[in-house]
C-alpha cells in the first residue's frame, strides 16, 4: 500500500495513522479534498479497526419529538414550526407515556427524546416528562435533549446548566444526543441559526455535562454552505473538547437534507461526500470511541458501505418484526433486527446490539 | 495469500479464474477498489465521466420466457399485456431527440405471435422518421426471432441491420452459466446462445454491451465463470464497449432473496474492473443503486453514468425508481471531481469529430483524444470502419 499513499499525495498521513500520531488540520484539508477515495477508506478502516475491531454497533430505540415548536427557526431545519402554524403540536405526557407504552413488548433500551425550544411549556413539564416515561418503563435509557435544549431550560428555569443537568439526572436522564451542533463556525451560525446557542456554548453545555457525569454524542450537519475549513475547525473543536474532559461517546456527521428548508436550492449530500465525512472524522477524531453512519439519513446502502470508511455503528429504529412495517411504517424509517444484521455480515462486519453505553446487550 | 495476485494487477497481467475469485473473496473492500481505481485511471486518463442521453422504449411485455426474477413481463393472454402502436412509439421518440436524446434502447418480452417482419418494419418505421441510434434487442429476443422465423442468428442479425439495428444491448446475459440459467430462466437463450449472438454481432460489424444480474441463486464462482467468457469472447471480436452490472430486485418477483446491499455493488463493479482488462467502459448503475453510491461508483471502476433514462419501466417494475436528469447526472459527477460529457453508444464524445448520430455527423470540431491501452485503440479503430459498413448497405 505504501506506493498508492506516495501516488496519493498521502503518504505522511499514511506513516501517521500506523504509528497513531495525532493528525493537523492540514492533515484534514488534504484527506477532504483527495480523489483516492478507497486509499482514504483504506486509512480511516486502520483506525475503526483498531479502536472497534470488526464490531458493528446498532441499538433497539425509539424517538419521541415531543414538540415542534421552536423560537429558533433555523434555516436547515425542516421540523420547527411557529406555534401558530397549522402542523404545530406539542404532545401532553399522557400522549409520551403511551407512545412509551405502545411499545412495551418489544426489547427497547433506549428512548431518545429531542424536540423544538418552546416558547412556554415550563420547565416542570421536562421534569415531568422524565420522571413518567421512567415510571412507566423503569428499565430504559433515557437519552434527552441536545445541549441546545439543556441551555433553553436552564434559560427558562432561572437555574445553572449545572443544576439543570443535575435536577434532570435526579428523574431519570441517562445522556446527551448530539444534536444541535450544526457547524460551531459564528459565519456559519450568524447565516443559519442567528438565535442558536453559539458553538463555544454548546461545547460549554457537554463539557459541563461530562463533568456532572453524563455522557454525551457529538453531530454536525454538513453539507450546506460550510467551507471545508469550517468542518475541520469544528471537528478540532471536539477533540480539544474531548481531551479536556472524555466524555463524549460517538460523533455523528449528519447530512444535510435540503427539502421543505428554507435552502432548498441546495442539492442533497452526494455519496463521497458522506464517506469522505464519515472518513475524515474517524481519523482526525482520534479520541472518540465511535463513529456512527446513520442509515436513516444515509440510506442503508451508503451507511452500510461507511462500515468500511471509519464507521462501527449504524444507530437503530429497528423494529422487532414485519408486523408494523406491513402496517404502512415507511422502509425508510425502519428496519427490522435481522435486516440491519444481514446488512452489517454483508459488510464482512460482526454485529453488535449495543445500549446507549456501547455495552453489549 | 492475496500478494500476488495484487503484484499482478499492478503490473497490468491478466488474473485467472483462480486468481479473481480468491481476491474477490479475501481482499477488503478498499483494497479491491483501489485496484479497480488504478485500472480505472489506467484505461482513462483523463477526468472525464460519459453519460448517453436516451430512453428505454419497451415494445411489449407480453414473454413467453416467463424468467422468476423478472417482475416486468406479462403471460401471453393477461390483460394487462400491451403492444407499442406506431403512435406511442413516434411520441416517444419525438420526445426522446427533444430532450437531447441520441438513441434509444429498444426491447421487448419474447412475444408468441409478432413475426420478424414486425421488428424490420419497427425499425424502418424508427429510421425513416427519426435521426436516432437504435441500440436495440438483447439476445434472447434474437434468437427468440430466429426460433420464429426459421433464419439462424446471422440471418436475423443481417435483416435487422438492414432495417436500422445500430448495436444490440448486453441485457438478458442474467448470469452465463447453464445451473443458474436452468434455475431462475429455462426458456430463456443459454449461455452459448448469449455468447453466440454476441459474436455473430460483433462478426458483422455491431457494436454490443455486456451485463450481468447477480444477487439471486448464483455462486461467487459463477459471477467469475460469467466474468471470464466475457473477456474471452471479447479477446476474439473487441465488439464489446462496456460492461455494466446490477443487482436482482426481488420486489414483485418469484425469488425470494434478500435485496443486495451498496458493499456487494462496489465489490462486484470492482472485480468486473479487474478481470475484464478488455473491456473499455464499465457503467456505474444510478437507476439500482441510487445517485449516491453511482458516484461512490466512479472511484471502484466505473467510468461512465449509463444513461439519463428518459423512460424506465423494467426496474421501476420491482420497486425500484430512482429518477435523474441530465443536470442531475452532471451535477453528481462533477461533485465527485470529474467532468461530464455527453457520449454515443460508441463512447465518442458529443462534439468530437467522428461523432455519429443515427447517420448523421453531429456538429463539433477536435479530435478523439481518449487515449488507452494498445488493444482498445485497434478495436476502436476496427470499430469505426465496421460500423460504417454496417450504416452504407448489407
Amino acid at each position: 500500500m505504501e506506493k498508492v499513499f506516495k501516488e496519493a499525495g498521502l503518504f505522511e498521513i499514511y506513516e501517521k495513522v500506523l504509528s497513531d500520531t495525532r493528525l493537523s488540520a492540514e492533515d484534514g484539508e488534504l484527506l477532504f479534498s483527495t480523489t483516492h477515495l478507497p486509499a482514504l477508506g483504506y486509512l480511516a478502516n486502520i483506525v475503526r479497526e483498531r479502536l472497534n475491531g470488526n464490531r458493528a454497533y446498532y441499538i433497539y430505540n425509539q424517538h419521541i419529538n415531543y414538540s415542534n415548536i421552536c423560537i429558533n427557526l433555523c434555516k436547515f431545519c425542516a421540523f420547527g414550526k411557529k406555534k401558530t402554524h397549522p402542523k404545530a403540536y406539542e404532545m401532553s405526557i399522557e400522549e409520551i407515556v403511551s407512545k412509551i407504552r405502545e411499545r412495551h413488548a418489544e426489547p427497547v433500551t433506549e428512548v431518545h427524546i429531542v424536540g423544538g425550544l418552546h416558547p412556554d411549556l415550563p420547565y416542570q413539564y421536562y421534569i415531568d416528562m422524565l420522571r413518567a416515561v421512567k415510571a412507566e418503563r423503569p428499565e430504559i435509557h433515557i437519552q434527552a435533549f441536545t445541549c441546545v435544549e439543556i441551555a433553553h431550560l436552564a434559560a427558562i428555569s432561572g437555574r445553572s446548566i449545572t443544576e439543570t443537568l443535575e435536577d434532570l439526572m435526579q428523574v431519570g436522564l441517562g445522556s446527551i444526543p448530539g444534536g444541535g451542533a450544526e457547524v460551531f463556525s459564528t459565519r456559519i451560525r450568524e447565516k443559519l441559526c442567528p438565535k442558536k446557542l453559539s458553538g463555544k456554548d454548546w461545547l460549554e453545555v457537554a463539557k459541563t455535562a461530562h463533568r456532572a457525569g453524563l455522557r454525551t454524542n457529538a453531530t454536525m450537519l454538513y453539507g450546506h454552505i460550510e467551507t471545508i475549513s469550517e468542518r475541520i475547525e469544528h471537528l478540532l473543536a471536539l477533540r480539544e473538547a474531548q481531551d479536556e474532559t472524555g466524555g463524549f461517546l460517538c460523533y455523528i456527521p449528519l447530512a444535510f437534507h435540503p427539502k421543505n428548508t428554507k435552502l432548498e436550492y441546495l442539492s442533497s449530500t452526494g455519496g463521497v461526500d458522506d464517506l469522505k465525512s464519515i472518513a475524515v472524522s474517524r481519523l482526525l477524531l482520534d479520541n472518540f470511541p465511535h463513529i456512527k453512519a446513520y442509515w436513516v439519513m444515509l440510506g442503508p446502502k451508503v451507511a452500510q458501505i461507511a462500515l468500511s470508511f471509519g464507521a462501527d455503528d449504524l444507530d437503530g429504529t429497528v423494529l422487532e418484526e414485519k408486523i408494523t412495517h406491513m402496517a404502512g411504517a415507511d422502509t425508510s424509517q425502519a428496519m427490522t433486527r435481522s435486516e440491519i444484521e444481514h446488512l452489517i455480515r454483508q459488510a464482512g462486519r460482526e454485529p453488535v446490539e449495543r445500549d446507549t453505553l456501547y455495552e453489549p446487550v | 495469500m492475496i500478494s500476488p495476485i495484487i503484484s499482478k494487477v499492478r503490473g497490468g497481467r491478466r488474473l485467472s479464474g483462480d486468481d479473481a475469485l480468491l481476491l474477490y473473496q479475501e481482499a477488503d473492500l478498499n483494497v479491491l477498489g483501489q485496484l479497480a481505481d488504478e485500472v480505472r485511471r489506467r484505461l482513462h486518463p483523463k477526468p472525464i465521466v460519459t453519460y448517453v442521453i436516451d430512453r428505454n422504449i419497451n415494445y411489449t411485455n407480453i414473454c413467453i420466457s416467463g424468467c422468476k426474477f423478472c417482475a416486468y413481463y406479462c403471460a401471453p393472454g393477461d390483460l394487462s399485456g400491451y403492444i407499442l402502436s406506431r403512435q406511442e412509439l413516434a411520441e416517444k421518440l419525438e420526445e426522446t431527440k427533444s430532450l437531447g436524446g441520441t438513441q434509444i434502447l429498444l426491447q421487448g418480452g419474447l412475444h408468441p405471435d409478432l413475426p420478424l417482419s414486425f421488428y424490420e418494419e419497427m425499425l424502418s418505421f424508427i429510421k425513416a422518421n427519426f435521426a436516432i441510434h437504435c441500440h436495440a434487442f438483447s439476445p434472447p429476443e434474437i434468437v427468440h426471432f430466429s426460433k420464429i422465423s426459421g433464419l439462424s442468428v446471422k440471418e436475423v442479425l443481417v435483416r435487422l441491420i438492414k432495417a436500422g439495428l445500430d448495436s444490440i444491448p448486453g441485457g438478458g446475459a442474467e448470469i452465463l452459466t447453464d445451473r443458474v440459467r436452468k434455475q431462475i430462466s429455462p426458456r430463456k437463450a443459454t449461455t452459448d446462445e448469449w455468447l453466440n449472438v454476441m459474436e455473430t454481432a460483433h462478426g458483422l460489424g455491431l457494436k454490443t454491451t455486456a451485463t450481468m444480474m447477480y444477487g439471486h441463486v448464483e455462486r461467487l464462482e459463477e459471477r467469475i465463470e460469467h466474468l471470464l467468457r466475457l473477456r474471452d469472447l471479447q479477446d476474439r471480436t473487441g465488439g464489446f464497449t462496456a460492461f455494466i452490472a446490477w443487482p436482482f430486485q426481488p420486489k414483485n418477483t418469484a425469488l425470494d432473496v434478500r435485496p443486495s446491499t451498496g458493499q456487494e455493488y462496489l465489490r462486484l463493479l470492482s472485480i468486473s474492473r479487474i478481470v475484464l482488462d478488455n473491456f473499455p467502459n464499465l457503467q456505474a448503475s444510478w437507476v439500482t443503486q441510487g445517485p449516491k453510491v453511482a458516484q461512490i461508483a466512479l472511484f471502484f471502476g466505473a467510468n461512465d453514468f449509463g444513461s439519463t433514462m428518459i423512460e424506465e419501466n423494467v426496474v421501476a417494475a420491482a420497486g425500484v425508481s430512482h429518477r435523474l436528469s441530465e443536470a442531475e447526472i452532471r451535477k453528481i459527477v462533477t461533485g465527485a471531481g470529474f467532468e461530464p460529457r455527453q457520449r454515443l453508444m460508441d463512447y465518442t464524445l458529443v462534439g468530437e469529430s467522428g461523432a455519429e448520430v443515427g447517420g448523421q455527423r453531429s456538429e463539433g470540431r477536435g479530435q478523439r483524444s481518449e487515449v488507452r491501452g494498445q488493444r482498445e485503440v485497434r478495436g476502436q479503430k476496427k470499430m469505426n470502419i465496421e460500423h460504417r459498413t454496417s450504416n452504407i448497405e448489407f
